[in-house]
């Protein structure tokens, strides 16, 4: 049985007692955070061709800019008014907003505003996904065509862990679940490492880097040796810019453990 | 109350030139937060209880006016005398009054938050009297002449040859025995002395009660209880936030606070002043000191609801590795930076400690 819903400008269908997504009508707008464009294009490239892959009808809107997070996060929220409005009509024509980064997709999702156009700074919250979080809540995905023969250690940024509920924080009594991890157990070959601190954060945020750099080098030393300790070849995450840090401190200690984007993991062959 | 003019970036790249304490002091807190998660993790109706608890607090922060005017109604029929204090000068000379008009200068007082805030024994050294910190966390720091770096472990940056040093400067205990029951011993003896002169004790409050005018103190040394037992005029002091509407509802928070705190079911005392003993006289002092402008702020409100449980200085990875002494503020920590009266922004607030914290699961 096949029954198409308009809702919400989104298509849904009721396949096999279940909703899906109509992925062939749904328009995705990439949302590339600028530093990955800057300095990681792989992951973009990497996230395109993933989507692509699943089916997705991806578009990328070329005027986009950085979504000011990091003015924001400094105070200066106030003088945003140019980077929201760019913001909104970069993407307030499509479905879904698909971005590879919890703490750039956070920012929009709770700093999203604009008095002339705030009708559509509140569709565009609302359909704000992060990339892995749209992977198993929107496409669905349960069988990854992807093969990584590698031992890896998740990296929760706490954006993505906190803010977006990408996985259930330690804290909290209440059963585990993760996001990235169910995408990651359906990749070939790829081991899992467990860690003592599952989800300490790992020193970077952003300014913080910056302002506290001792605790902040510190953190990130911490979060390396708990990867290396259980033996991980590679760190992996939902955010690059948590792996960035790490990976300065892995080359400093000319380490051979890598970072990667979970993007290139589950688009890997 | 102490000032310092150096950032918390240049405190905390200081405390960091020893990478070796600093791990050490990160696994010693983060053992804290393991022992916490245990016990939460045995109580199948934890988030139940965060949430009813701060439900609660979310009600009395709404009638606060109403609950303070009930406890001080009951207070004063229990026979206490209460007092109001709208910062921590007038909180300093109240107790300062109390003390003058008794003439007394042994004074011991158990573990206060509040009087840390309010500078009480900086205050009252000024007036030449001294205050013995009773709490053994509390007098390591004391003897050491340093602020407390956590509220629950006041003296958690110390280590125990450390300890057995100062000890040995302070209380004349054999150089180089550093065994924690040796010492603690000693510490018990020379508190002894001072508990058996007191003539009047100084306590913080854990919970007011609105409707029977009793004040909760939780203990694990017994010092409080001690403290007051001996003493002849009792002095609790207490923020105005620590009110709650009914003795039940301490079923909730008592159940909540020790296991938030260190992973125990419950402190070893949760001590009950409902009235002073025949010939004793007893005081609560209410002290405002900012809550009141806090509570006014929709960004901070959510604060006044904290029980000071300290289970956001364990999770917290900043505090793990920089220290209590980073802090601008009597409260150290994560909370701290939030809870001081004069502080209007919100720095360095990471994320891990919201979830953690009991009082904020709304």
């Amino acid at each position: 049985m096949e029954l198409i819903l308009k809702n919400t400008g989104v298509n849904r269908i009721f396949v096999d007692g279940r909703f899906s997504y109509n992925l062939i009508d749904m328009n995705v707008g990439l949302f590339i955070p600028c530093y990955i464009d800057q300095l990681y294009p792989q992951v973009g490239i990497a996230t395109l061709e993933l989507l692509e892959k699943h089916g997705v009808k991806v578009s990328y809107p070329a005027n986009q800019t950085c979504c000011g997070q990091p003015m924001a996060n400094s105070g200066f929220e106030h003088l945003a008014h140019n980077c929201n409005r760019n913001f909104i009509n970069s993407f307030a024509s499509f479905d879904y907003i698909v971005c590879p980064s919890g703490s750039c997709t956070l920012h929009i999702k709770e700093h999203l505003h604009d008095a002339k156009l705030e009708a559509e700074a509140t569709e565009i919250r609302k359909r704000i996904f992060e990339l892995t979080e749209f992977l198993t809540d929107v496409v669905g995905i349960q069988h990854l065509n992807a093969r990584f023969p590698h031992k890896v250690g998740i990296h929760q940024s706490c954006h993505g862990l906190r803010g977006l509920h990408l996985a259930q924080m330690s804290e909290l009594m209440a059963a585990p679940f993760s996001k990235p991890g169910q995408l990651l157990r359906q990749v070939q070959d790829l081991e899992l490492i467990s860690l003592d601190r599952k989800d300490e954060c790992c020193g970077f945020g952003g300014t913080f880097s910056v302002f506290e750099e001792a605790v902040s080098v510190k953190m990130g030393q911490d979060r390396v040796a708990d990867h290396v300790n259980h033996e991980a070849e590679y760190i992996t995450g939902v955010d690059m810019s948590c792996l960035m840090h790490l990976d300065g401190i892995l080359k400093r200690k000319k380490s051979p453990v890598k970072v990667i984007h979970i993007a290139e993991i589950l688009n890997s062959k | 109350m102490y000032v310092q003019h150096k950032s918390h970036a240049q405190l905390a790249e200081q405390f960091n030139r020893d990478a070796k304490r600093v791990d050490w002091h990160d696994e010693t807190l983060w053992l804290v937060r393991i022992k916490r998660d245990r016990a939460a993790s045995q109580v199948a109706e934890w988030e139940q209880l965060r949430e009813a608890a701060s439900q609660i607090k979310n009600n009395v922060l709404s009638n606060l006016h109403d609950y303070l005017l009930q406890f001080e109604q009951h207070a004063l029929a229990n026979g206490i005398h209460v007092h109001w204090a709208a910062d921590a000068t007038e909180h300093n000379e109240i107790v300062h009054a109390i003390i003058r008009k008794h003439n007394i200068n042994h004074i011991v007082k158990s573990k206060s938050m509040l009087t840390e805030e309010c500078g009480l024994n900086e205050y009252l050294h000024g007036q030449d009297i001294e205050v013995i910190d009773t709490d053994l966390g509390e007098r390591i720091v004391q003897l050491a002449k340093e602020p407390p770096s956590h509220i629950v472990l006041p003296c958690i940056h110390w280590k125990k040859e450390e300890i057995g040093e100062l000890f040995h400067q302070h209380l004349g205990t054999p150089k180089g025995n550093a065994d924690p029951q040796f010492l603690t011993a000693a510490a018990r003896a020379h508190l002894r002395e001072h508990f058996l002169a007191g003539k009047l004790a100084i306590t913080g409050v854990n919970f007011a009660v609105a409707e029977t005018g009793e004040v909760v103190v939780c203990t694990n040394e017994g010092n409080a209880d001690l403290g007051v037992q001996l003493a002849d005029v009792h002095i609790a002091c207490m923020g105005i936030e620590k009110i709650i509407p009914q003795r039940k509802h301490l079923a909730i928070f008592l159940r909540l606070l020790a296991r938030s705190a260190t992973g125990q079911p419950i402190t070893t005392y949760s001590s009950h002043f409902q009235k002073p003993r025949e010939g004793q006289e007893m005081h609560i002092v209410l002290v405002d000191n900012g809550r009141s402008r806090r509570l006014a702020s929709d960004d901070f409100r959510n604060v006044l609801k904290c029980i000071r449980c300290g289970a956001c200085f364990n999770t917290c990875p900043v505090y793990r590795r920089s220290g209590g002494h980073s802090y601008h503020t009597a409260v150290a920590g994560p909370i701290g930076s939030i809870l001081a009266p004069g502080l209007d922004t919100i720095y360095l607030l990471p994320l891990p400690c919201v979830g953690r914290a009991p009082m904020f699961a709304r």
